[in-house]
């Protein structure tokens, strides 16, 4: 895969697909479109959270390997669907991420939207707790260390996921901090710490975008579990 | 792996409408210069920017998240956005990333212009 690819980029799609494998977890993202920073309603926020993996591996070891196991970098508490194909531009991965309340998972996902031999990017769906994008990679320092990096540019979604903020950034900070560590370790590298560097790009809240509550994938997997035992008896 | 390069000039065709012409590699490495042309292009009273793609190479992911911060800043200054010059492959990405919703496209400069 060359850096200078257009097949590095998701194709054009208007909803998403979610594979027939894949739909059990998929519930709350088929259908929907994908959402970027200026479709989400919150603050404009631009995170970067980095660790400094040494010399014993190149940005392209690290990428490939963490495509390739992304899941499984992921700490305890959220379950990232990769289907039987892989991690691919156009990608649609169902994800589950445990609430805090009792029983209640919430459920939404990503499209992969764009992957070179040196990062890779994933758009989120509507109803996801953030609009916009995160972006994966490995570069060479300037003493030619490895350091891996998540990038973040997003909105929350919507107004109930903005009220949520607060709780929600520390959580961010913690998840994707234990995730670089799970990477590092995967490459031998232990006790480096994880930087993290936030900039608010744009204060002002898209208040015309207000109406995204109504995709809120919290509200929908909270009344998707309620209804599950009627759902059942359904069928 | 060199660093991409990005090529970023600035011209007036018109009061209160200015033209950036991006050329070469459009990554997260070309912020500086990005943000500087829109500096050279928001004299006073420039109510609209197009950008002009005509010699883009190639554009990332990082590029797109640039936009972005780039669009904030113009809807700062109450300014609009146009692009023109897209590839087929680029508008699509464009609608794919729904910056088109917020940047308007235009087959060429032109059209982009005479919008603003």
């Amino acid at each position: 895969m060359n850096v200078h690819d257009e097949s590095n980029w998701a194709s054009k799609v208007e909803r998403l697909e979610v594979s027939d494998e894949l739909a059990h977890a998929g519930f709350n993202i088929a259908g929907k479109r994908v959402a970027g920073a200026q479709q989400g309603f919150g603050k404009l926020w631009q995170r970067r959270y980095s660790i400094d993996l040494g010399t014993t591996v190149t940005p392209e070891q690290v990428v490939a390997d963490w495509k390739q196991r992304f899941a499984t970098y992921w700490p305890d508490g959220a379950t990232f669907h990769v289907a039987l194909t892989g991690l691919q531009p156009g990608t649609v991965s169902p994800i589950a991420i445990a609430s805090g309340a009792p029983g209640l998972t919430v459920s939404t996902g990503i499209l992969v939207l764009y992957m070179d031999d040196i990062s890779f990017t994933f758009m989120c769906p509507e109803g996801h707790m953030f609009a916009g994008w995160i972006t994966f990679g490995a570069e060479e320092d300037a003493i030619g260390a490895t350091v891996a990096d998540v990038k973040i540019l997003i909105r929350t979604s919507d107004p109930i996921y903005e009220l949520g903020w607060p709780v929600m950034k520390g959580k961010e900070d913690a998840f994707w901090s234990a995730t670089l560590v799970n990477l590092a370790k995967d490459h031998g590298i232990t006790d480096v710490p994880v930087e993290e560097t936030t900039s608010c790009v744009d204060r002002k809240r898209l208040w015309h975008n207000w109406t995204n509550v109504r995709h809120n994938s919290g509200l929908r997997s909270a009344w998707h579990t309620a209804t599950t035992p009627f759902r059942s008896l359904r069928t | 792996m060199p660093t991409p390069v990005a090529t970023m000039w600035v011209r007036h065709p018109r009061p209160q409408v200015a033209v950036i012409d991006i050329g070469g590699e459009v990554t997260s490495h070309c912020e500086q210069v990005l943000m500087g042309a829109y500096e050279d292009a928001s004299t006073a009273g420039t109510k609209g920017i197009v950008l002009n793609f005509d010699g883009l190479d190639y554009m990332n992911s990082g590029g797109i998240g640039m936009l972005v911060t780039l669009l904030v800043r113009a809807n700062r200054n109450k300014q609009k956005l146009a692009a023109c010059g897209l590839t087929p492959h680029y508008r699509q990405i464009f609608e794919l990333t729904r910056l088109d919703e917020a940047i308007t496209l235009h087959d060429d400069e032109t059209a982009a212009v005479a919008a603003l």
